[in-house]
């Protein structure tokens, strides 16, 4: 082997570092006045669920007939009363640990396995890459709703198998992005250049390819959010997702849709959370996008 | 070890050498992976074919283009060897085939006296030869400081991390940049002089013999591709390298090489020495080429385009020679026979000298070919 | 004479993200009829920038141009939409380096030239067909009839910026401006191209700016020169004189760098640094820290441009 000199001068102590990639997306994102808005109130979101029992007001589960269908500002009940006579506010509390965890979940799920499809059939290229993305087109026929519900009726209902469904529908356009993205990055001179210092395509692929790739698929993934919020609530609306008594935004939505025309407003907020939460998380995720959008 | 790095150097690229102090590569330099001596070639390249289809499904027939189609050469340890010719001659697919960065469909490369996929394995190759890329921007991952980028490859080969920094940094020094200022840096925030000073850098960091530069200069303003080109013959001395030195333009070839090879077309037009490429080319095409080139002169600008037409594609190359529909000295034979390299005579440096043209191969039938063949 | 195009301390500030960019300070340059006049600078010199402000190219709500600028007479900055409308492509046109980019892929050339002379003038289809098939004659496109009915996509780069010639000058304008049109071609078809305006404009009398980096093709079709450097013209004149007597130092420093009648081998002289952030640009001489004649007083002043003969001018504070 060539020697590589042995007796190099020692690191030079002061050398200037220029802030990273990352560190700047995050000083971009953080003077984008809406985006920040929208990921205080997913804080504010994550923090209730996390402190539901001390926030709750009243058991959740607890119902009380001569309760039903109150309006909004009925004391001791101050967002009403649901259907059965719980209270309403303690349900939309304890609702968005459900909905959070159902919503949320499947994206990173699917982020991960679909960059590694991605990026798998973008770099190898070829019969491995048709295998792939032929796949993938598969499921890419079906609208994104009905597959979520074909899938979860076949799973049968419940939490975990509405997460599975819903994981399943997100990884084929994941792996789509990733692919695209793999296969511009791939072009590159500089993965060229690496290819000349003899390197393996695992040490390619892990310094030079996924940090050029993961930036535009992991903001595709959380502008997946917001879709996979309304999709989760929509299976449980279905009853596909979680069962009754159990707290859920899309659960709550459909058990109380036989109210819309008493209390319109009661059984319009379980709703309204969700539209929150999704819009919240689009707007963030476009904030993202913006701060990335940066020649660097 | 006597080795091209030593610690001591801080010389900078802006420094000025005076030119008496330099002369033309004449080196008896021992380099101690030397194999086969000064008189074996670096490279030999024979037989070397690159043909891609294009518009073709996995299942129909597609056109297919002829980008390298029969390139040999040999590569003269310490030399500079030119690479010349309009866009579609096959320079840059010959650059990617010699860095074995696609497979090439026949030819053989041998180095050193050792044939590749014989006797020396891709990834030793790979250590010997490196490539600057004319992208300064493209050829650098936009994610990593300038000295993870120049570190690279040394720790694929196994040097610890800290060393492979030290030697980042120590070459950072010897292409001109200070590493305390440029270390830290990602590619976006330096300019195109100083990322292509970076990718030299990186070619360097494995310990190359060989360093193909494919149009490395072109993308450079005027003023900072002098610098640049100054620093290419410094570093060519200090760590004894030999150059491919792939460019559309002539002056800069001129300029920097010591011999010449004019492709056309996916062939070898010419080969010689570069005075005797510049100053009696013996390829109508290699004229045409260095005639198109500006005066420089205001009183004497060109009047009269060399060649008319633009350069053909190389999907369906004409028969015979390549070149005879743009030539104007064509005659009947050259649509029909296809000219082989015909040795024109050695320069005063004992270069040969030959090009592929039927006036300069006896009894090919061309009226002003010679009528007994010059040696060899 | 009275010139052709006469800019007259013309800036063009860009004030887009982030800080406002000056990328054109204080420039005045005027053009004779049927002369040609090459804007030679580096990247980010503000050649382009120049050019493309005597069409008004720039957009509107992120650029500021200060100054006038008269073509032919008229006020270009002055103008009304409609009347650049007209204005452009009439009596001024344009040629860009990348043809590709210039013309719309889903027309064929000759309908694109149609469509232009017809936009202008009120003349019958048949006579405009009439005129773009001269026009591809004149620019010597070999079988004008077939090429007229491709499509850009299908022709090479030199036939592509032929037919470009032909589109601009298909309202037979007085001014064209060319923006590094050879820079993307063949070193043989690059010098049949220059060939073909030179012809072209003698023939025509146009008066054109020719933006390029090179010197060489400066010197094979300008009649007089105007180096840029940082936004501003530091030195003008008649390119034979500037050519062998550079009086700035950039100038100098260019021509002396230049590798064409180097001795192979041979060090050369360089600038030494890099081009300035115009974001950034030192007080003073904006070429000061690249200068190797600089003194003290070029950092406090920065000069200004200085007609030092009836055909020569540059901006230096040593060269008086």
């Amino acid at each position: 082997m060539v020697s590589l000199s042995p007796a190099l001068p020692a690191v030079p102590t002061v050398v200037a570092r220029s802030p990273g990639y990352w560190s700047g997306v995050f000083t971009r994102l953080s003077r984008d006045k809406l985006a920040m808005a929208a990921l205080a109130i997913l804080v504010l979101i994550v923090l209730m669920a996390i402190l539901a029992p001390y926030l709750a007001p009243a058991d959740p589960a607890k119902a009380t007939m001569l309760r039903r269908l109150k309006p909004i500002g009925t004391p001791g009940y101050p967002l009403g009363g649901d259907e059965l006579g719980r209270d309403m506010l303690s349900r939309l509390i304890y609702g968005s640990r459900l909905s959070l965890i159902m919503g949320v979940t499947p994206v990173p799920v699917a982020f991960v396995i679909g960059t590694i499809l991605g990026v798998t059939a973008g770099y190898a290229g070829g019969f491995l890459n048709t295998v792939i993305m032929r796949t993938a087109d598969v499921f890419f026929a079906f609208p994104s709703v009905l597959l979520a519900v074909a899938l979860s009726g076949a799973l049968g209902a419940g939490l975990l198998n509405a997460m599975v469904a819903l994981t399943i529908v997100f990884i084929p356009p994941v792996t789509r992005i990733a692919e695209a993205v793999t296969t511009q990055v791939r072009s590159l001179d500089y993965v060229e250049a690496a290819r000349t210092s003899g390197a393996g395509a695992a040490k390619i692929i892990r310094i030079h390819v996924l940090p050029n790739v993961l930036g535009p698929v992991f903001v595709y993934a959380t502008s997946l959010i917001s879709v996979s919020m309304i999709l989760a609530a929509g299976l449980s609306f279905l009853g596909l997702g979680v069962r009754p008594p159990e707290a859920e935004w899309g659960l709550m939505l459909n058990t109380l849709r036989t109210a819309i025309y008493t209390q319109p407003m009661v059984a319009a907020l379980p709703g309204i959370m969700i539209f929150i939460t999704s819009i919240s998380f689009n707007t963030l995720s476009d904030g993202l996008r913006s701060a990335m959008d940066v020649k660097a | 070890m006597t080795g091209p790095l030593s610690p001591a150097s801080t010389r900078n690229a802006e420094s000025v050498w005076p030119p008496e102090v330099w002369r033309a590569p004449k080196k008896t330099v021992l380099d101690p992976r030397d194999r086969g001596g000064p008189a074996q070639p670096l490279l030999s390249v024979t037989g070397l074919v690159k043909h891609f289809k294009v518009g073709g499904s996995p299942f129909g027939e597609g056109t297919v283009v002829r980008a390298v189609d029969g390139v040999d050469f040999d590569l003269i340890k310490g030399e500079t060897l030119g690479i010349v010719g309009e866009s579609g001659c096959g320079k840059s697919t010959t650059a990617r085939l010699l860095m074995q960065l696609m497979p090439p469909d026949a030819g053989r490369l041998v180095f050193d006296g050792e044939e590749l996929g014989g006797a020396l394995s891709l990834t030793e190759y790979r250590r010997q030869v490196q490539m600057v890329f004319q992208d300064s921007y493209a050829s650098l991952n936009p994610r990593l400081t300038i000295e993870d980028s120049i570190a690279f490859g040394p720790q694929v080969h196994g040097l610890p991390a800290r060393q492979a920094i030290a030697r980042a940094h120590d070459l950072l020094d010897r292409v001109g940049l200070e590493p305390a200022r440029f270390a830290g840096r990602f590619p976006h925030e330096l300019s195109g002089g100083q990322r292509q000073r970076i990718n030299i850098a990186r070619a360097l960091a494995m310990n190359p013999r060989l360093v193909i530069l494919d149009e490395a200069v072109s993308a450079l303003d005027k003023s900072v591709e002098a610098q640049v080109l100054n620093l290419l013959m410094d570093l060519k001395q200090e760590f004894n390298l030999t150059y491919i030195f792939i460019s559309h333009d002539l002056n800069v070839v001129r300029f920097m090489v010591d011999r010449v090879l004019v492709m056309y077309l996916g062939k070898v037009a010419e080969l010689g020495g570069r005075d005797a490429v510049f100053n009696q080319p013996a390829h109508p095409y290699t004229a045409a080429l260095l005639a198109s080139m500006p005066s420089m002169d205001p009183d004497h600008r060109v009047e009269r385009p060399p060649l008319t037409g633009d350069p053909p594609n190389p999907i369906n190359p004409p028969p015979g020679c390549r070149f005879h529909p743009r030539c104007a000295v064509a005659e009947a034979v050259c649509s029909v026979k296809e000219p082989e390299m015909a040795a024109t005579g050695t320069d005063r440096a004992g270069a040969r000298h030959a090009a592929a043209c039927l006036m300069r191969a006896a009894g090919s039938g061309h009226s002003r070919a010679p009528a007994v063949a010059v040696p060899a | 004479m009275t010139p052709m195009i006469d800019i007259r301390n013309l800036s063009v500030t860009f004030t887009g993200r982030g800080k406002a960019v000056r990328a054109v300070d204080d420039v005045s340059l005027s053009v004779a009829p049927g002369e040609v006049v090459a804007l030679l600078g580096e990247s980010g010199s503000g050649k382009s920038v120049t050019l493309r402000s005597l069409l008004r190219l720039h957009p509107k709500n992120r650029s500021r141009m200060e100054g006038t600028i008269r073509v032919d007479g008229e006020d270009v900055l002055a103008l009304s939409p409609r009347a650049l409308a007209d204005y452009r492509g009439r009596k001024v046109s344009m040629i860009f380096q990348d043809p590709g980019l210039a013309m719309d892929p889903v027309y064929t050339v000759g309908r694109q030239i149609v469509e232009t002379i017809r936009r202008h003038e009120s003349v019958s289809t048949a006579e405009a067909e009439a005129r773009a098939l001269a026009l591809f004659k004149k620019v010597s496109i070999p079988a004008p009839e077939r090429r007229l009915a491709a499509y850009p996509s299908s022709m090479s780069g030199g036939m592509r910026q032929r037919a470009m010639i032909a589109l601009a000058l298909a309202c037979n304008p007085k001014v064209l401006l060319a923006d590094e049109p050879t820079t993307a071609l063949d070193a043989t078809v690059q010098i049949q191209i220059l060939l073909l305006l030179r012809d072209l404009q003698r023939e025509l009398g146009l008066s054109v700016i020719f933006v390029t980096h090179d010197i060489g093709v400066a010197v094979e079709v300008a009649d007089r020169v105007a180096v840029m450097y940082a936004g501003r013209i530091v030195e003008e004149g008649k390119v034979a004189d500037v050519v062998r007597t550079p009086r700035h130092p950039y100038t100098r420093g260019l021509l002396a760098a230049r590798v064409e009648h180097a001795v192979p081998g041979s060090r050369l002289e360089t600038i030494p640094g890099a081009p300035p952030d115009l974001a950034e640009l030192p007080a003073g001489c904006a070429f000061r820290e690249r200068c190797v004649v600089a003194e003290p007083r070029c950092a406090a002043e920065r000069p200004a441009f200085v007609q030092r003969s009836p055909t020569r001018g540059d901006a230096c504070l040593l060269t008086g």
